[in-house]
Formats: structure tokens, sequence, C-alpha cells
């Protein structure tokens, strides 16, 4: 194998230009390929805004929707519900929904978490580590709380939630519970996904 | 033990410790040197040696689009055609994942095909190359499996008749067929229990089979070096300061830049096809597999996808009339090799084999022979090291009775091809029968007709 | 003598029967453009409103027809008949062992006809074409329907109201053959348009181009962009080509 003059600075800058382009290609082809591992249609679909009719719903009482595979709770609360509210701003740990932004959009940002205080829309997964609350209304002596206003009470661990769905102190829950996107289509459908701001 | 101190990488720039640190501990320098930088391979490959590089490209293809259409995929039979549909319209990218498989699996062929054909031509596959012949045979065999059973998994009609027919070939077998063939599909039909083993297949039980006769296939090619298109041995002549072949260059950088070449060109044809054409005309992608499949109707014209059609064709082609034919031939090929064998103990042993065989021709249908044909065809393969006697390797060097059995013989394979994608009418069969005959008996007299051929002297050296 | 003439009239017959062998398909007209955004509308409009009802295509989301220059809102108002949400799939509410009862066989899904009844006589395009043109009534038939292209379908004239009513008529030709005064005889069948519908065949035949349109985008909804993308990609390896061979002439002047 004779070499003659190799003209170095050619081999080199073919060899730096042909895998630049060999690079350019390569990554082109990754698009497809890691694209396709992103949710498809179907799971966009499936995981669409969800329509709830509470036109039924007394005062007092709750409706569970399910959006994106997790429970949504709608309470239509009481005057009383709505006063317990206000008694529990000592022992919430977080009562002005400061602590984890977005877990409280802007409409809900207020004295009792929702755009119209009559109806409480809030999503009903622990924030600790994502069981689902039980709901304890009535205010009375409980086993976990002597002086219970109302509320929701998590069987996993023992963490508390009051009507507006914020998080007791001293509870092994970190936050609030979860204010999905939501907005009112009239007075008796909500729609769940999507806000005015859009989903 | 005492070994040598291994000298630490140089030449890799900012990389070096890393690379002396795993050289320590692995053979990654001497990996490099006898695989790559230092593989002398002959310097005169001409365009059907791309093929090689191009299969290994096209398998790691599959397997890359493979992986990512399993994660959609459903093998199902109520629900496996709709998945694939989901992947073509609600995955991101589906379509081109999927149409990247379908085009990668006729092109697989292809390039096989051709890389077989470079083998007939240079006599690749003689001595000390036979063992490269035999994995590569076997990885041949393990691809058509590969592309049988993927071929069910869309769940067309075509998906869905197809194996039944092919499956069905094994009710042939005398005594143990129709158990031999419920044990295949699972069933007494091809049904969602054959789909499922026959995607356990395909996934990952002959992609890792492949897989290593590939890794087997090309260390037994290093082991003893590559041929060449004059068919010459170029470690006979070495250079004397270097110990190295004077007629081979490194492998890399010369064949790493020059597959890279032959690797953008394939890419163009590839693509070309895959955004342009990607069903080719029903041959790629067959119409009737965009009808879900219907057990209970049959397409009015099965046929396997192309890369099968010769095989088919000679499946066909057996009918109770080509039973005499093959039954003279038979007789004349025994009287051919009795003389052609000295020693009596062997002269009676081919005698009883062929009588038994004369038997069988007509004890058993002519299905039950059309199918052991087929399997024939591809298995006569396996023998050519041993029944190409010509003093020569290369076809450049052999005289005009090689060259008109080869020529005959692709001809022949090409009408067998064609025929197999046709319905069948009489003029069809016929023509089928007589290329038949003419592909084994290209690989059957091949023993006479390398010896009486006029070969030429091979060179020396290379002549490019 | 008369054996001659019944051989030949035995040889028409196979001849007129369109069987699933070899058709003779009309091709679909070269202006129906599968970039026209409005015809592709008319198809998606005639298909939810006359084909829907028994024909699902079950693996196409509404929200996609969103292709056509459509938004979501009128996508909701004008094609969902149903209470679907606008990205579930054109499924149908028909039961298939009903209409396995009824029609003698369910009918089929439509979503990738248009790739399916692709053969050697045509396109799918042109298949479809074809039929949707070639219903004429047939009163031995249950659904008092026949078509030339697909004989004896299961399926009624669902577009009868636009095209109107055609007949199958046959005209015998007789064509001497021979010295000795015979004659064969040649059946050639012809649709004729008995009864007019609410359009005339040219608009007839406009509107099937538009609806053979749909389904041919339905088949591949994602052709356009593979094309396209197909364009960039193969200018882009012509100039890696350019460069993996200077790169390869380059380094093989070594070697001699």
């Amino acid at each position: 194998m004779a070499d003659k003059e190799l003209d170095w600075g050619k081999r080199r800058f073919l060899v730096a230009a042909t895998s630049v382009a060999g690079g350019i290609a390569g990554a082109a082809t990754a698009v497809p390929f890691v694209a396709s591992m992103l949710p498809s249609e179907r799971a966009k679909a499936a995981g669409a805004p969800v329509e709830a009719d509470i036109g039924n719903l007394a005062p007092g009482e709750m409706t569970r929707v399910e959006w994106r595979g997790k429970p949504v709770w709608i309470v239509r609360r009481t005057k009383e519900m709505l006063e317990s509210v206000v008694q529990s701003d000592g022992r919430v740990a977080d009562p002005k929904s400061e602590r984890k932004k977005e877990l409280t959009p802007e409409y809900a940002r207020n004295e009792f978490r929702s755009i119209k205080p009559e109806y409480l829309v809030v999503v009903g997964i622990c924030s600790h580590l994502g069981c689902s609350p039980v709901d304890k209304f009535k205010a009375q002596a409980e086993a976990f709380e002597a002086d219970w206003k109302g509320g929701f009470y998590c069987p996993c661990h023992g963490s508390l939630f009051d009507l507006a769905g914020r998080v007791y102190k001293n509870k092994p829950a970190p936050d609030n519970l979860e204010v999905p996107p939501y907005k009112f289509l009239s007075d008796s459908k909500i729609v769940i996904g999507e806000d005015t701001k859009g989903a | 033990m005492a070994v040598a101190e291994k000298q630490p990488v140089t030449g890799a720039g900012p990389f070096n410790g890393v690379l002396t640190w795993v050289d320590q501990r692995f053979p990654l320098v001497s990996l490099w040197r006898d695989h790559l930088a230092e593989y002398y391979a002959p310097k005169n490959f001409n365009f059907w040696y791309y093929f090689g590089s191009l299969a290994m490209l096209v398998l790691v293809l599959q397997i890359v689009t493979g992986i990512f259409l399993t994660m959609h995929y459903k093998p199902d039979a109520a629900q496996a055609f709709a998945s694939v549909e989901y992947i073509m319209r609600d995955v991101p990218g589906g379509w081109l994942i999927r149409y990247m498989h379908s085009t990668g699996a006729s092109a697989f062929f292809i390039a096989v095909y051709l890389h077989m054909f470079r083998g007939l031509l240079y006599g690749s596959y003689r001595k000390p190359r036979e063992l490269i012949w035999i994995f590569g045979m076997v990885i041949y065999l393990c691809l058509m499996a590969e592309a049988f059973f993927g071929y069910l998994l869309p769940w067309g009609q075509m998906s869905y008749w197809g194996a039944q027919v092919i499956v069905n070939l094994f009710d042939a077998i005398p005594w143990v067929g129709p158990t031999l063939s419920e044990w295949i599909r699972g069933d007494f039909v091809i049904s969602d229990a054959t789909l499922n083993r026959f995607f356990s297949f395909h996934v990952i039980a002959i992609p890792l089979l492949l897989l290593g006769l590939v890794a087997a296939h090309i260390m037994a090619l290093h082991e003893v070096g590559s041929n060449n298109p004059d068919g010459i041995e170029i470690k006979k002549v070495k250079d004397a300061r270097t110990g190295h072949p004077v007629d081979g260059i490194p492998f890399h950088p010369y064949y790493t830049v020059k597959d890279t070449l032959g690797v953008v060109v394939f890419l163009i044809v590839f693509c070309v096809i895959m955004f342009f054409m990607p069903e080719l005309g029903g041959y790629f992608l067959e119409y009737n597999n965009f009808i879900p499949a219907d057990p209970l109707k049959t397409p009015p014209h099965i046929a396997p996808v192309w890369y099968f059609t010769p095989y088919y064709s000679i499946l066909r082609a057996v009918t109770e009339d080509f039973m005499w034919v093959l039954a003279a031939g038979l007789i004349a090929y025994l009287a051919l090799v009795i003389l052609a064998v000295r020693n009596p103990v062997v002269r009676v042993a081919v005698a009883a084999i062929g009588a038994v065989l004369l038997a069988g021709f007509f004890a058993f249908e002519p299905k039950v022979w059309g199918v052991v044909l087929m399997g024939a065809a591809t298995l006569i393969f396996f023998l050519l090291p041993w029944l190409d006697q010509s003093p020569v390797k290369s076809i450049r060097y052999k005289g005009p009775l090689v060259k008109v059995a080869l020529a005959l013989f692709v001809i022949a394979f090409l009408v067998l091809g064609y025929l197999g994608t046709l319905s069948v009418t009489e003029g069809r069969t016929i023509v089928a029968q007589v290329c038949t005959l003419i592909y084994f008996a290209f690989f059957l007299l091949m023993p006479w007709y390398t010896r009486m051929d006029k070969t030429r002297p091979e060179p020396e050296r290379v002549t490019g | 003598m008369f054996g001659r003439t019944l051989a030949w009239m035995l040889l028409a017959a196979p001849l007129a029967a369109a069987a699933s062998e070899s058709v003779k398909l009309d091709r679909l007209p070269a202006d129906v453009n599968p970039h026209d955004r409005a015809s592709l509308q008319r198809g998606a409009q005639v298909y939810v409103n006359y084909c829907l009802g028994c024909h699902s295509a079950a693996y196409m989301r509404y929200n996609r027809l969103q292709d056509l220059g459509l938004t979501e809102q009128q996508i909701k108002d004008n094609l969902i008949f149903t209470g679907a949400k606008v990205g579930e799939l054109m499924k149908i509410a028909m039961d298939p062992r009903e209409s396995r009862e009824w029609f003698g066989t369910p009918p089929p899904d439509l979503t990738v006809i248009a790739r399916a009844r692709s053969s050697g006589d045509g396109s799918g395009a042109d298949w479809l074409y074809s039929y949707l043109r070639g219903f004429y009534r047939d009163p031995s038939r249950p659904t008092g329907w026949n078509n030339t292209v697909f004989q004896n379908v299961g399926m009624p004239h669902a577009l009868w109201q636009l095209q109107g009513e055609q007949v199958l008529t046959t005209e015998v030709h007789l064509i001497p053959r021979g010295t000795k005064g015979e004659v064969e005889k040649r059946e050639v069948h012809k649709l004729v348009l008995k009864k007019p519908g609410a359009m005339n065949p040219a608009e007839y035949d406009r509107r099937v181009g538009d609806l053979v349109n749909f389904l041919v985008y339905v088949g591949e909804p994602s052709r356009q962009f593979r094309v396209e993308l197909g364009i960039y990609v193969l200018i882009f390896l012509v100039v890696l080509l350019v460069f993996a061979y200077l790169l390869k002439k380059e380094f093989w002047k070594d070697v001699h």
C-alpha cells in the first residue's frame, strides 16, 4: 500500500462533512421513533375532557366522575359546610394554597378554592402516596380528630382535608388536593379537563 | 501464566485513558485490530460485495423498527388488525415505522438473494469456506421462517390463508402429519393460539437465533479470510516486510468507507420505495391483506409473498403426470451415479435408495412429493461446496458449460418466482415443471459438468 | 351448425359474467384531486349521510378530519349525528351478527377499502368509482338491486336518491362467422338510466368522485405528508451521497 502525497486536509474535511451529514440523518431518523412513544391519539382521546351533570346534586351531596383515570369529586356545599371551611383556616397547613401553585388554578385561589363557592371540584387523590380519601362531611367527634369540622379522611396514613380540600397541619400529606381544570357549561353542567383558558 | 503487559491505547486523543482501562479488562484493541483495522480483505471487491453489509444493516433496521412496533401491536386475533391501523393513524410517526418494517422485509430478501448469488458467482462456498456457507444457509432458512411468522401478525386475509395453506402442508407428512399440524397451530385451524405463538417466534425466538448465526457467520469468515471475484487466495502471496497479503487492504478505513457509500445508495432506493410506493404494486404490501382475516371466506387467489414464490411454484408443479417425469429422471440419475462410482457396496446402496424412492413416488400422493421437492429445493443449496468439482472457484475462469448452467438456473429461478404470483393454468404448470427440472439439474449434474468444463488458469494476483 | 352457434354463445357467457376475475373498470377521473379540500369535505358529508349508517370506518377518528381544513366544532356540528365525542372512532351501532342475518354478510368496515380493492384491473379508487355507479334494478335480488362490478352484491343502492334508477339492458349483436352462414351471438350489457334522481349523471359522477376521493384519503390519512417528507429526505440523501462518494474516492486513491 504505497502512499503518495496524502491530502490530509481533504481527508479530514470529507470525513467531517460525511460524519456531520450522517449524524443529521441519524438524528432525523430517531425523531419518528422517539415521537412514537408520545401519547397516541387514542390516549389523548381517552384523556379528553369529561362532562359532569350536577343538575340533580342535592346540597351536602357528592358525585364522582373519572377524568384521565383519576376520580374527580364534585361536592355541593351547604352554608354550614362553607362556614366550616372558614373555621378551618387555622388548622390547615396551606390556607391560601400558595405552596404549589400548579395544584390550584387562578380561579380557585380564593376562600373556598372553587369558581362558585357552592360547588367544590377536586381530584380525589391524597397528596401523600395516592390513596383515595373517604368523605366524612358530618361535623362530629371522630376517632382521628375529636373536634372534626367535616371534610375528607385518608384511611391509608391518616391525612385529613377540609371541605375545600386543604390538607391539615402535621399530617403525612404535604399538599392540598388538586383542583383540576374545569368550567361551568351551564348551571347544571360542568366540564372537567377544560377551563376558560383552554385545557 | 506470564501474560505480556498490554500496551496502553494511543491515537484516540482524549479517550486514551478510558479505552486503556477498558482494554485491560476486555479485548477491545484486539477485536478492533483483528476485525477492522488489520483485517486484510481483497482489494478487488466489486458491486456484488455490498450485500453482506447491507443485509446486516437491514437486520438492525428490522430489529429497531420491530421493537417500536411491538410497543403498540396487539397479538390477539380480535385486536391485531385494528392495532396495525392504530399504528398507521394514531401513533405519532407510526406509519413511517410500519412502512420501514414492511419495506425492510422485502429489502432483506433482495439483499440476501443477491448476497447468495455472489457466492454462486465466485465460489465463495468452496473450501475452506464451507462452514460460512452452511451458517449462511441456516440464516436463510431462519429468515424465511421469520418472514412467514411475521406475515401472520397483521391478521389480514393473506396472512390468515397463507398461514393456513403452509401449515396444512405438514398434513402431507405420512402418519404424523395431521397431529403435527395441530401441534404447530395449537388449534384445529389457524386461530388466536397460532397468532400468539407466531408472535413469540417472530419477536424473540428467531431474532435471537439470527443474531447468533450472523455472529458465527462473520467469525467463520474472518477465520479464513474473504474470497474475491477472481476466486484466488490472497494469503498465498504476502509482503515480505509486513506479512500482510499484497492484494489485501485493511477493512478499516477502505471498506468501512466503501460500505458507507453502499449504504447511502441503498437508502436512496429504499426511501424512494418507502415514501412513494410502499405497496410496490401489491408485491411489498399485498392488497388482500387490507381485508381482516375471515376464516369463512377464502380469497379467490392466494399467493405467498414474492420472496417465497419460486418455492411455491415448485410445490404446485408436482402433479400426478409429473411424477412419471420425476421417476424417469431419478432412474437416469441413478444410472449416472452408479456408473461414476466404483465401489460395489456404494453402488448397491445407491440402487437400494433409488428403488425405495421410486416406490415412494407412487405410494404417496403427488401432494407429499410437492412438499418434499419444495423442501429439497431450499436444502440442496447446503450441498453446493461438495457438488462443485471445478478446479477453479470464480465464474471468471470457468468455461461455457458452467456459465450456461448458471444462466439457465437464474432464468429458471426468476421464471418460477414470477409464475408463483399467478394462478395455475395448464400452460403455466408445464413451464413450472420444466423450470423445476432445470433448477434441480443445476445442482444434481454439477459434479459432472464442472469436471467436464473447460476452465482457464487462475491468475497469481488479483485482476480487479 | 347449431352446435357451433351454441358453442359460440357459451363462450360469450363467461365473458359477460363479471365474477371476481377480470372486470373492466372505469378509471377515476383525472381531475379528482386528493389535495382538493372542498372535494374531500363533500365526500365526508356523503359518507356520513349515506354510508355510516351501515358501514363503520372504525379505525378513523372524527377529529382527524381536521386534515380536511375543518375545525373540531365544524366536525361536531356537521359530521357527527350520534352522541360520539370528536376524538372517538367512527363506529356504528349495528351488531354484525344481526346485519349478517339481514344482509347475508355484515357490511364491511370501509376504513381501508380503497387499499383493499386494488388489483390488476385497476386501483381501489377505480373499483369504488365503478362500483358506486354500477347499481341497477334487479327484481330477482332480495334488495331489488344488483351491481355490474360486484355480481349479486348484498348491498342496496344507498345513493339511489341521488343517481336515480338504472337498468341493465342487453343488446344481442349478431356477427357473421365462417362461410356457412353461422353467426356469433355476442351479448353486450349496458346500463341505462330509467328514472332520474336528484342529480343529473354528470353531477352524480362528480359527487361519487368526491366520495371516492374521501375514501382514498381515509385509507391512508398520512399519505400526503408521507410524499412531502419523502421529497425532503431524498434531497438530503443525494447530498449525503455526494459526500460519501467523494470520501470513498479520496481514500481509495491509496489502493492500486
